[in-house]
């Protein structure tokens, strides 16, 4: 009995923390979801329809859909990373993150808490990509779990980026740094709107460094079915790098870097 | 068992710099407790040690028999902190602000609307519940804190200066809205600028000071230790020439307007009856500072005596 209250308690912090984060995105949508709707339906007609329909094949299909599973994908990062960075460096910044450190709430439920939160950002900022797509594309989804679970691993993975990044930031400078010279340009050159065979031996060993190239591979393979990478190499990857970051991450709060004197 | 024992409390910050010099303090159950200090003594590190908001560097914290080290869960539960800089997301409405809280505290959300509710209630804050935070008066949102503390029912609550900056109205109903919360059996400590706060509201005192505990005692007790008081009297009419009353020293302030310092062995009757003789009328009087704040001066000022500083 006392056990379920633990855990019961503990459920009821968690389901708080959540609320309070989807609360948060969803009143301020047109910040938070409406641009990344737009800017990837001007990829869509602007690379898909106006650039795209100059462009052959790629591995076999045309370009607009072959682009679909990385700005999707791309649309799930930013927003699950940027979700928690912004709402944890803001709890940071104002002090309201104290309501958390003198609660009894554990600190992987804080960590769960704000992690979902960037999570369900990340998938209903990619949900209405993907609804964007569908108006463009008429494609055929290979598979629906491989899709969902590496959406969700890859949300999950830059959620927590997110939340390393607001523990250590002590700006507002500091929490665009990471999404601008990072994020960015790892997930544009990570196989977005190329296939790296297109690239010189060179170029294509130093993309297998880059881990977003993994994610846009294997979701690709879930909505296409084709890969640059094998897929199970790209799910033990993701794994391990949620694995390690989470490990980081409660060591981080344990310590209170960042938000304890 | 004590509501808060504290042992060998000490702080050092990254630099060297020693906020808490290995304390020893005991608070006890229902206990109205002041903790006093000048700017910068470690009565905010003491508390966000005890809050867990600051970590420790050695020592042991023990609140209603749970052991910071070994049980934070049970710690945090009993703790009601009101701490003395805002801490809200301004951009929520006041009722969600202690909606969240009371589900920080594991507190189940249709339970925790109802607690909300009375909390909101308590502080006089209902009408306000659907008001943004950033839309409230400084007062109000010291209010809010209170009840945003005492959502989840705490047994001991802590307030790191909770009337800094409010009105006097306001004041006094804080004061009021403390004892009533004490006498029902919550313990409070409370730290303040204003010793006649801690003078009017709290039993037991300790005052720190660079770290350390100058002095743990009942605020009648340390009361007792005055020798002199110093009073401020209006009369009636102009007196322009005082005369001698033994056991009390007098001071023109202008005209209408004496100090008189009398040593406790004299009572305020006889002082009366002194002046009354001398055809001497009053119309009011009042204390020329707030006793507990001279007391306070004086053990400073004694310290820095004694350690040299301020040489």
């Amino acid at each position: 009995m006392n056990l379920f209250n633990h855990w019961h308690r503990y459920w009821v912090t968690f389901v708080t923390i959540f609320t309070k984060e989807i609360l948060r995105f969803t009143r301020i949508w047109v910040q938070t979801i409406l641009p990344s709707v737009i800017t990837t339906t001007l990829y869509f007609v602007i690379f898909g329809r106006l650039i795209g329909g100059r462009i052959g094949p790629m591995e076999g299909f045309a370009y607009l859909d072959f682009i679909v599973p990385g700005l999707v994908l791309m649309g799930v990062i930013t927003n699950s990373y940027s979700n928690v960075v912004s709402s944890f460096y803001s709890s940071k910044f104002s002090r309201y993150i104290e309501e958390l450190l003198i609660s009894p709430a554990p600190n992987w439920v804080i960590l769960s808490g704000y992690v979902a939160g960037g999570v369900a950002r990340g998938l209903v900022v990619g949900g209405a990509v993907m609804l964007v797509a569908m108006i463009f594309t008429d494609i055929q989804i290979h598979s629906l779990w491989i899709m969902l679970l590496i959406c969700l691993m890859t949300a999950t993975l830059f959620s927590l980026g997110g939340f390393i990044n607001a523990i250590y930031a002590n700006s507002f400078d500091d929490i665009s740094i990471v999404p601008t010279f990072v994020l960015t340009p790892l997930t544009y050159l990570g196989g977005v709107f190329y296939s790296i065979e297109l690239l010189p031996d060179v170029w294509q060993t130093l993309s297998l460094i880059n881990p977003l190239l993994y994610m846009v591979n294997a979701f690709r393979y879930g909505l296409l079915g084709v890969s640059d990478i094998p897929i199970g190499l790209a799910f033990g990857m993701i794994l391990v790098l949620i694995i390690v970051l989470i490990a980081m991450s409660l060591s981080l709060l344990r310590r209170g870097v960042g938000i304890k004197t | 068992m004590p509501a808060l024992a504290v042992q060998q409390l000490t702080k050092t910050y990254k630099g060297g710099f020693q906020a808490l010099k290995g304390i020893d303090l005991s608070v006890e159950q229902g206990d109205f407790f002041a903790l006093l200090g000048p700017n910068g003594a470690g009565k905010s590190t003491f508390i966000g040690i005890v809050a867990s908001l600051v970590n420790k560097t050695a020592g042991s914290v023990n609140v209603f028999g749970h052991d910071l080290d070994r049980d934070p869960e049970g710690v945090k539960s009993c703790i009601g902190l009101v701490p003395q800089e805002f801490n809200f997301n301004l951009f929520l409405p006041v009722f969600e602000v202690v909606l969240n809280q009371a589900g920080y505290y594991g507190i189940p959300r249709r339970e925790a609307k109802v607690r909300a509710e009375r909390s909101l209630r308590q502080l006089d804050l209902w009408d306000r519940r659907d008001t943004e935070m950033r839309k409230l008066s400084g007062g109000l949102k010291r209010r809010l804190m209170i009840a945003r503390a005492l959502v989840h029912q705490p047994r001991l609550l802590i307030l790191d200066e909770p009337t800094a900056g409010v009105d006097i109205e306001i004041r006094r109903s804080m004061w009021s809205f403390l004892r009533k919360l004490n006498a029902e059996g919550t313990t409070i400590i409370l730290t303040t600028h204003y010793l006649e706060e801690a003078e009017s509201l709290c039993r037991n005192i300790a005052i720190i000071n660079r770290g350390e505990i100058a002095e743990r005692t009942s605020v009648a007790a340390l009361l007792n230790t005055l020798h002199t008081e110093t009073f401020v009297l209006n009369l009636k009419g102009r007196v322009s020439e005082l005369p001698e009353l033994g056991g009390f020293v007098l001071q023109h302030l202008d005209d209408c307007t004496l100090e008189v310092e009398m040593n406790r062995d004299h009572t305020i009757n006889g002082l009366f009856d002194a002046l009354s003789r001398n055809g001497i009328e009053v119309i009011s009087l009042r204390n020329k500072q707030n006793r507990l704040e001279r007391l306070f001066l004086e053990m400073v000022d004694r310290r820095v005596a004694d350690t040299g500083d301020g040489a």
